[in-house]
This record gives structure tokens, sequence and C-alpha cells, in this order.
């Protein structure tokens, strides 16, 4: 497959046709506006639809074949079952039973659970995926294997494709923990709840058809709903739609590593400092080890100031939760929900609130939340001296995982990387990231154990925290650092054929992966 | 084996868990020498490992035969550590071969320092050392000792011997607890040129021992001999403390170590620690009495901060300076309970003031208001007032004009 490049606004080589569509590369932050209307399926008619409501056919198989499921279509899927999810891998084998070829799969996100799909990809029913790929999955696309083109897009980018048009699904499948016989369905209650099913809103909405999956069938009406059945042409009622212990975990537990407890500490002690931290703040921090940390740290901090968030967005878990039952945040705003106590609060507590990528983080549209909060934490595989960051690869260009929301919540007020200065030698502050994924001018601080190194375009932060006892440090320093104690690594050679395009939150295409074997 | 016979031998651990550590197989033949790497940072530091490998394999003339390499994003002086074992274990004979040193590995050893606080790390476990200077304790502890299996030894000693060198200890004292007997003496001989500021000497009994160690550390390092904490651990070893803490110049310090001391007690280790007071006080009274410091053994529980806390406040109440640390979340704790209480602060404060205008006006005896106050408590006044500026309750400038 030869794919033609052109050189992006951050200097980066990008394909300018992806999967048989024209992209655009991508045009600077604030660079690209959209232009047309939205996207939107065929107007339906009741005369197509049971009165009585009941939309329900025997199996996930008949539904696919109802539905008109055809070579060459695009079926999506939402992976707020994540690990434990089994309809991604029902729906493809029923595709594979039905004898249908060459689809694009089109998740919000998979797991190692879904190499389920490489069969599939080898036997010709996968035509590609666009999603984020890990494990075996990432592997194999990384070895080339894939015969179209990868596409990795934010949970906001994949929102705005599907807006824009970009990404017609033809038929969207929905796992839903609960739902009754019309199809409105929603994630807080059932065997397999697993919080919310915002992944899965725009799916509902702008899908040509929409399937339904539930282990927990309700009598009419299914309350509360997320996904409303009148946006659903099926629901088929299967034995079970996931292992719960792979879904949600019992507890979270915080991190026991001393580094990645430095660095959450420094960095909650940097939000204090700098005045981030006061009364009626917004923040965000999801479930990973290092960022859970943070809120624990940050919540004692608050406490010890008297302060109270106006809001947190997350990634729920118990420790959201608890500072949200102490009234140390007044409101949950909730992208995802990691264990038992995150799923209890957003059923019970009105205080806790469900959002989807629509709300949280589509930039085509008149506004999101991710913007408006005050600070956010996130991880990276790697930042380099122009504060550039990578979240998708490894530094032999591997892929390692998708976006997620992190190129959204990029647009917070102070965007804060808390990664080790270096993995197992490996170092995480480089020259230059191996994968453009978010770029320098918006990420402000990055917390390793070694210190702290504050973006000098902002002044404002360096002002605020100059006269605080922080390991404050220019970011070249912590790179020489790191030099001497890993050695200078060498660079890894970058092969010429591509086999992913990483999207901006516009859409725009800001930086390509590269075939690894 | 035979004196001189060249066998297969092996060092590092193995395994899919293994993180910043290797293993290293030697396997003797008559073809010459070939080297497999297998490494997941081959892509970054592929030439950089096969170099370090071949650096050990030049220094021990090692022409033939096959060294196999796994490693995991093992740091270059601990590649080179693993790899010198493995060939001394086969029976090879070679320099030590050392790693580029760290900017402040020659940083001087002093006397007189804060000993709150201290640290443990194993000494084969390289993956704890390498932040270990980044938690602030006072003193990091290489251990070769109880945290280092038997078979371990060898091994461990020469990555502590590197760890010296290359390490970034970030201003914390450099300490190396070493073995009893000859298996210490050879820890010693290996370490004693690359500048520990304090060795810990385990189950010292006798004042015997502490005057043998610090003889060989003179044959070894002459002036630049290390200091010297003795650790009491049995009845006996308490029975001498005195002696022992009096037994050479280079002795700094006293410590015990209540774990072993329970033991042979025969009675078991408690919260209160009643069944050790007596142990704890004579610690503290015969390190005084020798002029040295007396440092108190570690809090076990990781997870119970306010557990720890108190032990420290009790610790502290003894007279003792210092406390072990078993991990680095313990570190802020110990040094939060250490630090003064603001009155104290102010007391001393006082004190230091009276002894400086007494000095300046070449006064010998210094007064408070109308109170005398005598050298030992103006000597404690100015501990207090270091331990306040350390622990963050005194502006390090309180002193200043105007």
């Amino acid at each position: 497959m030869s794919v033609k490049l052109e050189k992006n606004a951050a200097g980066r080589m990008v394909p300018v046709e992806v999967n048989g569509r024209d992209s655009v590369p991508f045009q600077g932050v604030g660079g690209f506006r959209p232009d047309g209307r939205k996207a939107a399926p065929r107007i339906a008619t009741c005369n197509d639809f049971p009165a009585d409501g009941d939309k329900r056919v025997g199996t996930l198989r008949e539904a696919l074949e109802v539905a008109g499921l055809a070579d060459g279509m695009v079926v999506s899927t939402h992976h707020h079952l994540r690990n434990g999810d089994a309809v991604g891998n029902m729906t493809f084998d029923a595709a594979a039973d039905l004898g249908v070829k060459d689809l694009m799969w089109f998740p919000s996100a998979s797991f190692p659970v879904h190499a389920n799909q490489i069969r599939h990809l080898d036997a010709g029913v996968i035509h590609h995926i666009e999603g984020s790929m890990n494990g075996p999955l990432g592997a194999y696309c990384s070895a080339g294997k894939m015969r179209g083109l990868g596409v990795l897009r934010s949970h906001g980018g994949r929102w705005q494709a599907i807006q824009d048009g970009e990404v017609h699904v033809d038929v969207a499948v929905i796992a839903a923990p609960t739902a009754d016989f019309f199809g409105n369905a929603n994630g807080v209650n059932g065997p397999a709840a697993c919080g919310l099913l915002g992944f899965a809103l725009a799916d509902s909405v702008y899908a040509e058809k929409v399937i339904v999956v539930t282990d927990n069938l309700v009598p009419f009406p299914c309350l509360p709903w997320q996904i409303q059945g009148n946006n659903v042409d099926l629901v088929v009622e299967v034995g079970s739609i996931g292992d719960p212990t792979q879904i949600v975990s019992g507890t979270t537990r915080i991190t026991q590593s001393p580094d990645r407890r430095r660095i959450a500490e420094l960095a909650a002690r940097f939000c204090a400092a700098a005045g981030i931290m006061r009364d009626g703040f917004s923040f965000q921090a999801g479930a990973g080890g290092t960022t859970l940390a943070f809120a624990m740290y940050l919540a004692e901090l608050m406490r010890a100031e008297g302060v109270t968030a106006r809001f947190a967005r997350g990634g729920s878990t118990q420790h959201m939760v608890e500072m949200l039952d102490e009234g140390l945040i007044e409101v949950i705003l909730d992208g995802q929900t990691f264990d038992l106590d995150g799923v209890r609060s957003m059923r019970d507590d009105p205080r806790h609130q469900d959002t989807s990528p629509f709300t949280s983080y589509n930039f085509h549209g008149k506004g999101n939340f991710a913007s408006m909060v005050d600070v956010a934490v996130l991880g990276a595989t790697e930042v380099d001296l122009e504060f550039n960051g990578n979240v998708v690869t490894h530094s032999d260009g591997r892929m390692l995982h998708g976006i997620g929301g992190w190129q959204n919540c990029l647009a917070a007020r102070c965007a804060m990387l808390l990664v080790p200065s270096f993995r197992d030698r490996i170092p995480v502050i480089v020259d230059e990231v191996t994968t453009l994924c978010g770029p320098g001018e918006l990420i402000d601080v990055v917390v390793t154990e070694r210190g702290i190194a504050v973006n000098p375009r902002r002044r404002d932060l360096l002002d605020a925290v100059a006269g605080s006892d922080l390991p404050i440090r220019p970011i070249a320093d912590l790179k020489a650092e790191l030099d001497r104690l890993c050695g200078v690594p060498a660079k890894p050679q970058r092969s010429d054929q591509p086999v992913a395009a990483v999207k901006w939150v516009d859409g725009t295409v800001i930086d390509t992966v590269w075939r690894v074997d | 084996m035979r004196a001189g016979e060249i066998t297969a031998a092996s060092a590092g651990p193995e395994g899919d868990r293994v993180r910043s550590d290797l293993r290293v197989h030697y396997e003797p033949g008559p073809e010459p020498l070939a080297l497999e790497i297998a490494s997941k940072v081959d892509y970054l530091y592929g030439e950089a490992i096969e170099a370090a490998v071949r650096r050990v394999a030049a220094a021990f003339a090692l022409k033939t035969g096959r060294l196999t390499v796994v490693e995991a994003g093992a740091l270059e002086w601990v590649i080179l550590a693993r790899v010198e074992t493995c060939l001394r274990r086969g029976g090879l004979d070679g320099p030590a071969v050392l790693p580029d040193p760290a900017p402040a590995a020659a940083e001087p050893r002093r006397r007189e320092r804060l000993r709150r606080s201290r640290l443990y790390i194993p000494g084969n476990q390289p993956k704890l050392m390498i932040s270990g200077g980044l938690y602030g304790a006072d003193g990091i502890i290489l251990d070769l000792e109880d945290s280092v299996p038997p078979a371990e030894k060898d091994g461990a000693r020469i990555l502590v011997r590197n760890a010296l060198i290359a390490l970034d200890w970030g201003g914390s004292e450099r300490m190396v607890r070493v073995n009893q007997g000859a298996v210490g003496e050879e820890d010693l001989a290996a370490i004693a040129g690359h500048n520990p500021h304090t060795l810990l000497l385990p189950k010292v009994e006798t004042a015997a021992q502490v005057g043998r160690a610090a003889e060989v550390l003179l044959g070894l390092a002459g002036d630049d001999a290390p200091f010297l904490m003795p650790i009491l651990e049995s009845p006996r070893g308490i029975q001498e403390a005195f002696a022992i803490a009096a037994a050479d110049p280079s002795v700094v310090a006293l410590t015990l170590g209540l774990e072993d001391l329970s033991a042979e007690l025969g009675a078991p280790r408690t919260a209160e620690g009643t069944e050790s007071f007596l142990a704890r006080q004579t610690t503290v009274y015969a390190a005084r009495a020798a002029g040295v410091q007396p440092i108190a053994s570690v809090y076990s529980d990781i997870e119970n901060e306010e557990g720890l806390a108190e032990y420290v406040q009790r610790e502290r109440g003894l007279g003792f300076d210092g406390i072990g640390c078993i991990h680095p979340r313990q570190i802020p704790v110990v040094h939060r309970e250490m630090t003064p209480t603001s009155s104290e602060v102010e007391r001393a404060v006082r004190v230091v003031r009276a002894a400086r205008e007494a000095e300046a006006r070449g006064v010998g005896a210094v007064a408070v208001g109308s109170k005398m106050v005598d050298p030992p408590v103006v000597k404690q006044a100015f501990r207090t007032v270091d331990l306040a500026v350390a622990g963050g309750v005194l502006d390090a400038n309180w002193d200043a004009e105007g």
C-alpha cells in the first residue's frame, strides 16, 4: 500500500488520504475551522417498527442480518466493559458466521480480550480497525499486517468524526448492562454494570442501524436511560455481555510505589503553591496509579487549607467518590467509572453526573468541559524538550495504547504530565517525541520524581511557584541528568511504511505511526 | 571446583518480572568468545550494552566460551557488576571493573551531621537503589547483610561497590551495612576505597570486634577510612554497650536491632517495647557517655503512619537522634516527628543567642536572663536549632542582623 504524505504544521509527515477518504494535515492549534453541516442517518418511520415497542430478535447474528450487515460496512462498539467485554467478539464472530467481509471495525477503544479479532483480520472479515489498539491488536497493526491504515483518535475526536460525517457508522452494536425491549439502556444497573454508556452515545444518534445487546432486560421503561430507544432498531438478549470482574474492580488501590507517590505528591504541592488549588476550583484526574495518588495528596492539601472543588472530572473511583461524600468536591462529572463505588455513586448520588464525549470533549461543538477545567493531570510515554507529548507509542514506535481523553484534556487551563523520568532505562524525556500526540504549547508542566519542569511559555506559573521549595528545573537539565544516568540513547530506525494515522481533536492528522517489525 | 578451574556460572535474577537488572550466564568452551545479548532496550542501548559486557570480558582477558545476557533495562553500573560477578563465580580472575563516577561520588564524609532517618535498601536489588537519593533521607544504607541471601553476598558486594561510585545519593550519608566475620572483611576490601561515609557493623558483642574492623579499614583506606556504627543485637552486646561505643575514634553512632534482640531475650517484640526498654536506654546512655549518637531501630509496619509517629516520639523521648526506615514513605513522618516543637525551638533560640553573645564578649559562662546555662545544655540547644532548620520550622537565616 503506497501512501501519499505531506508535511504538516508540526513538521511531521502525514498521509493526505486515509482509508479512501481525504484528510487534512494538522494546521496548528486552533488552525482548522470546519465547514458544512452535521451528518445524519436516514429519516426513519414508525411504520417500520413494532407499535408495542418490542424490538427484540432472537440472536445477535439475526439482528445483524436484519440490520442488513454487508461487505465493506462500518461496525462500531464501545469500551465501557473494558477487558471484560464479550460483545465486541460476539459481533465479529457472528459477522464471520454470516460470511460478511471487509468490515471496518470502529471501537471507541479495544482491549487485550479483543485479540479474538486477529483471526477475523487474517480471514478478511475485518478489513481494518479505526480505534485504539493495544496488546496483540497493536502488535498486529505495528507489524504492518492490517490491510487498511489504523486511525487513532481521542474520545472527543471520535465524536467529532462521527458528527462531521468523516466516519459513517452502518451498524452500531451497543452492549448494555440494562435495557428494555424498546432499546432504552443504561450502564448503572445489572450484573455487568459499568457506570455509564457515554462512549456509545454518538453511535446511537448517528448510526444507520443500532443494535442494543443486554443480559439484563427490564420491563419498559428502563430508567434511567442514557441510550434512547427511539434511536435503536433492534434489541438482543444474551446470557452475559461480559465478565464483571474485568469490567470494574472491587476496590482501586493507590499505588505503593515510592517513585509514583513522590511524583503525585509533587504535582499536588505544585497545584497548591501555584494558587491553582483554591475554593471553587476544578480538576481532572484519572484512575491510573500516579494520577489516583495525586487526587489523594490533593485531598490532604484541600483539607488542610479548607478548600472545596466546585467539580472534578473523572475516571471516577472510590477515592473520588469519598471526596464527593466528604464534601471536598461538589460535583463529579464522570466519563468512565472504574470500580463498584464509582458505579454505586453514579446510580445513587445526583451530584455524580454521567457525561459523554459530546459534553466533555467534542471540539466541533459550542464549547466543551475539558477547556473549563483548572488543572488536568495526565500520563505520557514521552515528552520532549519543546514539551510535545506522546501517548500512543513506545520509543521504538510500537503501538502501546490509545489516546483516550488525553488530547482533549490538554485544553485545561493547566495541563500537567505526571511521568517517571525513565522507565527501565528508557528515558521519558527525549530530544524529539517518537510520535506527536499533543503539541508542546498546550503542555504546561511536566512532573517527574527528579523535579518539575514548567513550560517557559507559562511565566505566570513560574512566577507563582518561585518562592516555594519545589524542585523546579529546566527540562533540558532533567534530560542532561538522564543522559548521565541512562546513557545517551541511540536514535531508533524509523521505517517509511505508515501503519496508522494519529488525529488531532479537530480531525486533522497530527502524526503517523510507522511500521515496526 | 579445583583451584584454577574455569566452570559455567551465572549471576543476576531471571524471569519475566525482572526490571532494571539482568541475567548473565557464562559457558566455558574452546571456541572464540561469543556474545549473545537479548535486551528489551536493544533499540536504544544495544551497542552500549554490548560495549559494557565486552569491557568486563576484556578486563578478565576472556577469549573463549559463550556469554549469554538477558537484560531488562539495567543501568550500566549494574551490567558491569553482574558480568563481573558471573566471571568471578566461574573461577576467572580480573580487576574490579568500575563505572563512571557520579558527580557527587567524592562528597566527603562528615562526623557531625543529622542522622534522623536512614533508609535501608537491599544490596542485591538495584531497582530500589536508583531513586534512593530522591527521598531526602539523612542516610541511605546499602545492605549486604540480612536482606541478601548467602548465595548472593558476592554479587551484592560488587553491586554496592558500583553503586557507591555511580549512584546519585542526593546528599544522603553514604552508608553500607557489611556482614560479620570473614564475609564482612571481604565486603570491607571491596568497598573501603570508594568513599563509603559510614559502615554499619551488625551483631557486635565486643569492643575487640570494632577494633578489628577499624584496623582493617585503616589498612585499606588510611585517613579516608569510613566511620563506624556498631549495631547491638543481643543481650551480650547490650551489656558491652559502652565499651563498644568507646572502642575506637571512628565510631560516630551506636544503634540496636530489636528483632534479633527480642528473639534472643525469649520475649516477643511488642508495640509498647517494655521488653526492650533497658536495651534502648542502655544504648542511649552508652552512646552519650562515649560522645557518639544513639540511633533507634526500625519500625516495620510500613502502612501504619500513626504507629510510626508514636514510635518516633517515644524513641526521641528516650534521647535517640534518629530512626531506621525501611520504606521511603516513612521518611517524612520521621522528620516531622523529630522536628522540635515551637516552644522547644523558642527556648533553644534564646540559648543559642545568649551563647553567641557570650562568645562575642569573650565571656565563658552563658546566661539566659538570670539563669546560668551549662555547656551540655548549650550544645543541645545548638542541635535543636539545627533540627528545627532541617525540619523547616525555623528559617536558616533566623539569626541574621536587621
